[in-house]
């Protein structure tokens, strides 16, 4: 079953949630990444998001299967969106269960700090002024 | 040899195009980027970059083949 996918429609977090249940597991984090408003004191409008399909899922794939073995988990799981979004939309969903806290909360994080730095997704920003720009921290 | 080119994000707005295939005699994608950068003014330095071969992260020094699908992927920002 697959961990990571692309979404080219609005993410489920409801459904996505019931995903982490398992009988031995006593707690789930999860993280959700909006589209906000502003970013480095500009006005932001909407964006898009762009991936390297094949080779995103397949890093998407790779970062879950690290967690489960750096952290004591039961299950986990991240959709990304591409296409494009609104402000408030949510753009990335990162969940995991555990049995306990402190691995979840550690597991969590981890993921969307490699999802971040390691999956090819980009970030178009649409400003206020009418500008846009392709961001490549 | 023919390489088929993929571009996203900034470097797809430079070139001004999504994907193409070019005949070249690099035999490395550092080579190849190289020429491609110099083609399309990207201003990226290779070491920003990261390369993918056939759908699969590569090394720069990997040899190409003719037929490889190469992408060059600007510094990420999902999330």
């Amino acid at each position: 079953m697959k961990t990571f996918r692309l979404s080219e429609t609005p993410i489920d977090a409801a459904s996505l949630r019931i995903s982490l249940e398992d009988p031995a597991a006593g707690g789930c984090v999860t993280f959700e990444g909006w589209v906000r408003n502003h970013n480095e004191a500009r006005a932001v409008t909407r964006l898009d998001y762009q991936a390297f399909g094949p080779l995103a899922e397949d890093e998407g794939e790779a970062i879950l299967a690290e967690a489960t073995t750096k952290f004591a988990l039961r299950v986990a799981r991240c959709v990304h969106r591409t296409g494009a979004l609104a402000i408030g939309d949510l753009a990335v969903w990162v969940g995991v269960s555990a049995d306990h806290r402190d691995a979840a909360f550690a597991a969590c994080r981890w993921i969307i700090d490699e999802v971040k730095r390691r999956v090819p997704i980009w970030k178009n920003e649409h400003y206020a002024d009418g500008e846009s720009g392709w961001l490549h921290p | 040899m023919r390489i088929r080119l993929l571009y996203f994000a900034s470097l797809a707005d430079r070139a001004g195009l999504a994907e193409e295939t070019v005949e070249t005699n690099a035999v490395a994608p550092r080579d190849l980027y190289a020429d491609i950068a110099k083609m399309h003014g990207f201003s990226f330095a290779p070491e920003r970059l990261r390369v993918a071969v056939n759908g699969a992260l590569a090394s720069w020094d990997r040899a190409l083949a003719d037929g490889d699908e190469v992408v060059f992927l600007p510094p990420v920002s999902g999330g």
